[in-house]
C-alpha cells in the first residue's frame, strides 16, 4: 500500500501530556483495582487496604485533574476536545471497513489536530464529563461522613454509590476498547510506543489519497 | 418466668435481700446487703434459696449438693474494702442460676481474665475491676438502666472531666484510631462494642437456648439432670432442655442504649418468636448505633386464651407445697398459683411459645489484633450485618439493574473488540508493512 512508504515523524504528545496520560493510566487501573474488591468481587489488597488505595489515588487523581483543566485551559489545547461531524462518518467508516482493507486512516494526526473526529466526542465525553462525574461521584462517596457538615444530608449514599459504580463500567468499557484502539497504529505498538517517547510516525499529508483531499474540498 | 412466686431464690441477687412475705417493700433501700459487695474474705456466701441471707447453721443446698456455713461475721465485717471483679461477679457471673446462663459476655472466666479475654480487665494487662468503668458516686453506680440510655451524650472526660466513664467514648473519644482512619468514620454508626468484641463467651460457655417444654421427664420415676459438652447440663427434669455454646457470633441490631420489655400484661403473637425484649434504636435515628447482642432463645409457657406469658411458681414454698412445679411438675398448676399470686388472670390452658430474649454484649473487648475484620460485615452475602437493610453498605449492597447492565456493556467491548481484532488478523491489511 502506497500510504506506508511516506512517513513522517512528528513531535505529537509535550512531556506534561505524557506524565498526565500515564499518571491517569496508573490511576485509572488502580482504582478499577480496588474499586472492583470493595464491591466485593474478589480480595486483592484486603478490603481495609483497598479502601486506603482507592481514596488515596482518587484523592489525588482529582487534585491532578484540577492541574489538567488549569494547563488544557491556559495552552489552548481544549480546542482539540471541540466536537465536529466532518468526517466522522468516513472514521466510522475507516474502523468498520477501510481497517481491514488496508486503507489509510482519513484523518492523520496532525500536531494541531490529534484527534480525528471520533476521538474528539468520545474524549470530550470523557474528560469533560465521564471523568468529573466519577471524581464527583467519589468525592461525595469519599466525604459521606462530612456530609452533614457540607450542607448535604439529604443526598442518598445508595444513589451515590450506584452512581460510582456506573460510572466505573463506564470507564472500564473506555479501557478497553481504548487498548485495543491504541493497536490500529501502523504497527501494534505505534501509539503506545509515541505516548512513551512522544514522537508519533504519521502519515505525510502530501500521501494521502485524491478521494480524501476531494471529500476535504467538498 | 419471674421473680413473683420464686422470691426466695431470686432474691439471692435480685432486689428483696431479706424477703419474707408479699408485704415486703421493695422499694426500701435499706433492704441491701452491704457484705456482698465490700467483703473481701471470699467466704461470705448466700444460700440459694434463703432470700439473700447466709445461713444460721451448715445447711447443704439440694440444688447442688454443696454445704454452707454460716460466716464468721468477725473476719467478714472487718474484711470491707473496693469491690474487686469477684464480688460483683458473685451476682451478675451467675445471672439465672448459674455461670454464663443470661449474660454471653459475663461469666466466672472475668474474675481472673487475661487480656485476650478482655483487654482492660486482663490481668497480664491494665487489670480493671468493674468499678474502673462502672463508677459511683455515692452508691450510683454507672451502667446500663433498663429504660434509659446509660449515657446519652457520649462525652469523653476531654471534654468534661467529670463525665461518667461508663461509655468506651468516655475515655477513648469517639476518634479513637489512628488520625484519618477509615475506621474512625464509623463510630456515628457502629457501635466499639461491634467490632472490638468479635465474640462473647470466649473461656466459658454460655447459655443460648432453653426449652421448658421438655421440663418434667423422669428416668425411673426420679427427676434427673444430663450434662452435655463443656460439662454443663444439657437437661434437667426441673427446667427442660439446654443448648450452650462458646466463642458466639453476636447479632446485630440498631441501639440508641434503651430496651423495651414486654410484660405478663402484653398480648403476644404465638405464631411467631415472641421478643421478650427488644433493643431501641432506628437506623436514621442519630443516637442509634449498631450493637452486638447475646440472643437468649427459649421455649416457654403462655396462655394459650389471653395470649400472654404466664408465672409460674416454680419454687416450693415449703415441704408441703402442692403446686411448685419444681415439686409436682405440673405446670397448670404451677401456672395457676403464681399468676393468682401475681394477682393477673389466667384460662386455665397453656401452652409453649417460642421466645428472644437480648443482652447488650459490651465485656469481653479483645485485643486490636483480633477486632472483627472489615469483610465479616461488608461482604456480598453471609456478612454479620446481613440482616441489617434499608441502608446501603459499601462491599456488601449493589444494584442487580446497574451490576447487570455494566457488566453487559464491558461483555459487549470485549466481545466487540475482539472481532474486529479476528477481522483484521483474518485480513492481515491494516495498513502494516507488507513482507
Amino acid at each position: 500500500m502506497a500510504v506506508n512508504n511516506n512517513l513522517k515523524n512528528i513531535y505529537l504528545y509535550t512531556r506534561y501530556e505524557r506524565f498526565w496520560h500515564w499518571l491517569q493510566t496508573v490511576s485509572i487501573i488502580l482504582l478499577l483495582i480496588t474499586g472492583f474488591e470493595l464491591k466485593g468481587m474478589y480480595t486483592l489488597f484486603g478490603f481495609r487496604t483497598a479502601v486506603e488505595v482507592h481514596s488515596f489515588v482518587g484523592n489525588t487523581w482529582l487534585i491532578a485533574f484540577l492541574f489538567f483543566a488549569f494547563w488544557i485551559f491556559t495552552t489552548g489545547e481544549w480546542r482539540q476536545y471541540i466536537p465536529t461531524t466532518k468526517k466522522m462518518l468516513l472514521v466510522v467508516r475507516y474502523y468498520v471497513y477501510g481497517i481491514f482493507r488496508g486503507e489509510p486512516h482519513p484523518v492523520p494526526k496532525r500536531k494541531d489536530a490529534k484527534h480525528n473526529p471520533l476521538q474528539r466526542i468520545v474524549y470530550l465525553i470523557l474528560a469533560a464529563i465521564l471523568l468529573p462525574f466519577q471524581m464527583i461521584t467519589g468525592l461525595l462517596y469519599w466525604g459521606y461522613n462530612s456530609w452533614p457538615q457540607w450542607g448535604l444530608s439529604g443526598l442518598s449514599l445508595t444513589v451515590v454509590a450506584l452512581l460510582h459504580t456506573a460510572g466505573a463500567f463506564a470507564i472500564l468499557s473506555f479501557v478497553i476498547v481504548h487498548i485495543y484502539m491504541i493497536t490500529t497504529g501502523h504497527s501494534i505498538l505505534a501509539h503506545t510506543r509515541a505516548m512513551i517517547s512522544g514522537w508519533e510516525e504519521v502519515e505525510d499529508m502530501e500521501a494521502v489519497e485524491d478521494w480524501e483531499i476531494k471529500t476535504k474540498a467538498a | 418466668m419471674n421473680v413473683k412466686s420464686n422470691e426466695a431464690r431470686c432474691t439471692s441477687c435480685h432486689a428483696g435481700y431479706g424477703w419474707k412475705g408479699k408485704d415486703f417493700d421493695f422499694a426500701d433501700q435499706t433492704r441491701v446487703d452491704c457484705l456482698v459487695c465490700h467483703e473481701q474474705t471470699g467466704t461470705y456466701k448466700k444460700f440459694p434459696a434463703g432470700a439473700g441471707n447466709p445461713v444460721k447453721e451448715p445447711e447443704v443446698f439440694k440444688g447442688n449438693n454443696k454445704k454452707y456455713l454460716p460466716p464468721e461475721w468477725n473476719k467478714v465485717a472487718q474484711s470491707v474494702g473496693r469491690p474487686t471483679r469477684k464480688n460483683c461477679g458473685t451476682c451478675h457471673f451467675f445471672g439465672g442460676g448459674g455461670d454464663g446462663v443470661k449474660h454471653g459476655d459475663l461469666d466466672s472466666s472475668l474474675i481472673k481474665p487475661n487480656k485476650t479475654l478482655d483487654v482492660h480487665m486482663g490481668m497480664d494487662g491494665q487489670n480493671f475491676d468493674c468499678i474502673r468503668c462502672h463508677s459511683t458516686t455515692l452508691h450510683n453506680i454507672a451502667g446500663r438502666v433498663y429504660t434509659t440510655p446509660a449515657s446519652e451524650h457520649r462525652k469523653s472526660l476531654i471534654e468534661d472531666d467529670l463525665a461518667s466513664k461508663i461509655t468506651c467514648e468516655s475515655c477513648h473519644s469517639n476518634t479513637p484510631h489512628k488520625q484519618d482512619a477509615k475506621a474512625n468514620d464509623h463510630t456515628d454508626k457502629v457501635a466499639c462494642q461491634s467490632c472490638h468484641i468479635p465474640t462473647f463467651a470466649r473461656v466459658n460457655p454460655t447459655k443460648m437456648w432453653w426449652d421448658w417444654s421438655t421440663a418434667g421427664k423422669k428416668k425411673n420415676g426420679k427427676p434427673y439432670a444430663e450434662k452435655g459438652e463443656f460439662g454443663k447440663p444439657i437437661y434437667d427434669t426441673k427446667k427442660g432442655n439446654f443448648v450452650w455454646a462458646k466463642n458466639v457470633v453476636p447479632e446485630y441490631y440498631w441501639f440508641n442504649g434503651s430496651i423495651k420489655h414486654l410484660t405478663v400484661n402484653d398480648t403476644i403473637d404465638p405464631s411467631k418468636p415472641v421478643k421478650i425484649n427488644r433493643p431501641v434504636g432506628d437506623k436514621d435515628d442519630p443516637n442509634s448505633r449498631i450493637f452486638p447482642f447475646k440472643v437468649h432463645r427459649g421455649n416457654q409457657p403462655y396462655d394459650k386464651v389471653n395470649k400472654n406469658l404466664v408465672i409460674p411458681q416454680l419454687f416450693p414454698k415449703g415441704k408441703d407445697d402442692q403446686t411448685a412445679y419444681w415439686k409436682k411438675y405440673d405446670w397448670n398448676k404451677a401456672i395457676a398459683f403464681g399468676m393468682a399470686y401475681a394477682g393477673l388472670k389466667y384460662s386455665g390452658e397453656y401452652d409453649f411459645v417460642k421466645t428472644e430474649y437480648v443482652f447488650p454484649t459490651t465485656h469481653m473487648v479483645a485485643p486490636k489484633d483480633k477486632v472483627v475484620a472489615c469483610t465479616e460485615c461488608h461482604a456480598r452475602s453471609d456478612g454479620r450485618l446481613t440482616k441489617l437493610t434499608g441502608f446501603y453498605m459499601p462491599g456488601r449492597d449493589a444494584s442487580k439493574v446497574i451490576d447487570f447492565a455494566g457488566w453487559g456493556v464491558v461483555l459487549a467491548c470485549l466481545v466487540g473488540v475482539m472481532i474486529h481484532a479476528l477481522g483484521r488478523i483474518f485480513t492481515r491489511r491494516n495498513g502494516r508493512k507488507e513482507d
